[in-house]
């Protein structure tokens, strides 16, 4: 019996995965907005989470908007549908890109089946239009993810020191990577990529809960 | 270079009417013509690189002569129009070189490159549609591939249409303030005291390590300062002016810290290496004492609480040792995930405050009946958003607690440590590399990196700008107080040191502030 309590503690299922996603990424872009300086810095507070002060904003249409947009991310993420999901900046005048954060979404199988078919069986399961099986679970433990994404967090807050600076009146928008079945919600719509002129790229660290591997790269305009 | 010779072969691949003048096609070409289906060709195609197009050429070659005229007029006039001008510059950082090119003549598929899960599926797949040749159908696949990074038709790019609001008009990136020169204005109350803006002497400080995470001076109470260069200690004695060296280290070690005991415990230095060991000298005889071992990386600062010495290191840890014992190491911390590169022994000695590069400032409460801490920390505080390198404690307030941020964060907070509470934050607009207190001004002075690598004289509780003073051309790393509390030394990155008379003491005022003082310590004594 303790067996099996041990068992459940240590699990998480895929919905609680997808809401540890969701959760990093709003913190995330959120973050972002803060230490890029794309919204004004009194209009942010700080919460505490995974040990760290992080700023998020308080302007209401800025929370709508990653809300909804995470929201949808997650449902998505349940089926598997999502790739990767990008937060682009761009400067408001000349709608040029300036700034790309890409959030690299791989499946992973977490406990019970093998990591190397996943691949196939995501494309396949994208043909059939056949929604993956919700009884997956892992096994890593609540305190080492958040570890790991705290870490990942910090490195966002320290990446200011060498990203160029955003001198200029600048907006921002998430852009969802999804499989070709997805269905287009209302509201939403197909978008083209952004690609970044001169571009450099770094990679910071990554986490995964054991059922969803996350890559953080930022891209930049490189002088 | 690449794309160069990627573009001869594109243009190799396009010029099909002319006559092969290459000579005879090499093996791994003829091999290819025997295999004929074209399917396996593309699984291939699949792997990234100049793989694609050497491969691209071959199915091409092996293709048209056997067809006849019909597609031999389709495919020339289509694709020299798309191809070569656009794919090679389009994202050269998906190039990743393939280590078996060099080959001779023989074609050695790396398997490194080839996506064999992704080649199955594709071999199981259905023929491509009739009508559209597939080495063109590839080409625009592998295309769109190299521009979008990946396949685009396998997804969709999906943004929600109620965007979000756009900054308001007029608004200024906050983080401007990091890249300007301009200075922060000045409190407009003035103080009536007369502080010198030029530095009263300038030392030079050949090879001191241009390192925020160090802590290379220090002002004893026996009025000698002590100054790490290189590998080198050297002791400047504030009196007569005289310099002795007092080591130099061997075999690329440095020197990463210093500290003098407390009054009235003699003569030690403690000196804290890159290797990862500290060294206690007696400066009266000259004398090495003991080394002590512990730390797996570099020592990066040290503090004393009466007979233990504390050091935090690049690994983060902590490690407090008693300098009597043989058995130095009484505790080990990991309060820190980052080099420590601030800590301080509250003057009361309860508590011992500790920064990191992980953003954390830890306050660690003394142990009950010993000198070193608990194992826990009391609190844990993350409110800066950058290494805290900066912290002193309140001289005439024993738990206030007042620390500097590094360039991300550029604050200097004050803390409550009786409640761990926040009292006051002050944004600098620079980098916070050290925070002195003066105890007879009741004031603060702070040493800043970029822009103006200036020293901020601070009114306090108000902090009201008293006065800046600049003169550093580099950042001013490190700072220490002499013993009388007058003179201020700030060593900057410029490798000089500044001897400030900031807090000079009136000689008029001198009397009357003395006898002040005394009445309210004795109160303070009858009240606890």
């Amino acid at each position: 019996m303790t067996d099996t309590q041990l068992k459940a503690k240590n699990s998480i299922t895929l919905k609680g995965s997808a809401e540890i996603v969701m959760e990093y990424l709003n913190f995330g872009i959120n973050s972002i907005l803060f230490q890029r300086g794309v919204y004004p810095p009194e209009t942010f507070k700080t919460v505490e989470n995974f040990g760290l002060s992080i700023f998020v904003s308080t302007d209401e249409k800025i929370i709508s908007f990653v809300d909804t947009v995470l929201k949808q991310m997650k449902d998505w993420l349940l089926e598997e549908k999502v790739q990767k999901i990008s937060m682009i900046i761009t400067n408001i005048t000349t709608k040029e890109a300036l700034e790309r954060w890409d959030f690299n979404v791989k499946y992973e199988a977490g406990s019970g089946g093998s990591t190397d078919i996943q691949e196939l069986k995501d494309t396949k399961v994208a043909r059939n239009g056949k929604v993956n099986d919700a009884s997956k679970v892992g096994n890593k433990e609540l305190k080492v993810i958040q570890n790991e994404i705290r870490d990942v967090l910090r490195q966002i807050c320290s990446t200011v020191s060498f990203l160029p600076l955003l001198d200029c009146l600048c907006a921002f928008d998430v852009h969802i990577y999804t499989n070709q079945d997805c269905e287009v919600p209302e509201e939403w719509n197909e978008t083209a990529p952004c690609v970044i002129a001169n571009s450099q790229e770094l990679q910071l660290r990554t986490f995964s809960t054991s059922l969803h591997h996350m890559a953080t790269v930022v891209s930049y305009k490189a002088e | 270079m690449a794309g160069y010779s990627f573009m001869n072969d594109l243009s190799n691949v396009v010029r099909m009417d002319e006559p092969i003048t290459r000579g005879p096609a090499p093996r791994w070409q003829k091999k290819h013509l025997d295999a004929s289906n074209t399917s396996v060709n593309m699984s291939l195609n699949v792997s990234r690189g100049k793989m694609n197009a050497s491969l691209n050429c071959s199915t091409n070659q092996s293709k048209t002569p056997s067809k006849g005229g019909s597609s031999r007029s389709k495919t020339p006039s289509k694709t020299p129009s798309k191809t070569p001008s656009k794919s090679p510059r389009s994202n050269p950082s998906s190039k990743s070189p393939t280590p078996g090119k060099s080959g001779g003549d023989r074609f050695i598929p790396n398997r490194l490159a080839t996506d064999f899960d992704l080649g199955s599926f594709k071999l199981k797949q259905q023929a491509p549609e009739e009508g559209e040749s597939p080495t063109q159908a590839e080409k625009q696949r592998v295309m769109s591939e190299n521009l979008h990074g990946r396949d685009i038709n396998n997804q969709r790019i999906l943004s929600y249409q109620n965007k979000a609001p756009l900054p308001p008009e007029g608004y200024q990136n906050h983080l401007k303030v990091v890249y300007t020169q301009s200075k922060t204005p000045a409190s407009v109350k003035g103080t009536t005291r007369y502080i010198p803006q030029a530095p009263d002497r300038i030392l030079d400080a050949p090879e001191i390590c241009d390192d925020y995470y160090l802590n290379l001076i220090d002002w004893g109470h026996n009025n000698i300062l002590a100054v790490a260069l290189g590998a080198s200690v050297y002791l400047w004695n504030a009196a007569t002016g005289s310099i002795e060296q007092l080591l130099e280290l061997e075999s690329n070690d440095n020197v990463s810290s210093l500290s003098w005991i407390q009054a009235g415990e003699g003569e030690h230095l403690a000196v804290g290496t890159s290797l990862g060991t500290i060294q206690l000298w007696d400066t009266s005889a000259m004398k090495r004492e003991r080394i002590m071992a512990g730390h797996g990386g570099r020592v990066g600062s040290l503090s004393w609480n009466s007979y233990i010495l504390s050091s935090g290191s690049r690994t983060g840890q902590i490690i407090h040792s008693d300098v009597r014992m043989r058995e130095h190491n009484v505790l080990t911390t990991n309060g820190h995930t980052q080099e420590v590169c601030g800590l301080k022994w509250s003057p009361d000695g309860r508590y011992l405050a500790s920064g990191g590069n992980d953003n954390l400032l830890n306050v660690w409460p003394v142990n009950h009946g010993t000198m070193h801490t608990q194992a826990q920390p009391l609190y844990s505080l993350s409110a800066h958003q950058a290494a805290v390198k900066a912290v002193a404690w309140c001289p005439w307030q024993p738990h206030v607690l007042a620390s500097g941020g590094g360039t991300a964060d550029r604050c200097i907070r004050f803390w409550n440590c009786n409640t761990g509470v926040l009292l006051n934050t002050v944004d600098t607009k620079s980098q916070v590399c050290a925070i002195l207190w003066s105890a007879h001004y009741k004031e603060l002075i702070s040493g800043h990196g970029y822009a103006n690598n200036q020293l901020i004289i601070w009114k306090y509780p108000s902090m009201a700008k008293v006065t800046e003073l600049t003169g550093h051309s580099a950042r001013v790393l490190h700072m220490a107080m002499s013993p009388d509390g007058t003179t201020v030394i700030s060593a900057g990155a410029d490798e000089t040191l500044r001897l400030w008379k900031c807090f000079a003491v009136d000689p008029a005022k001198k009397k009357s502030t003395k006898e002040v003082k005394a009445e309210p310590s004795l109160l303070k004594t009858r009240i606890r």
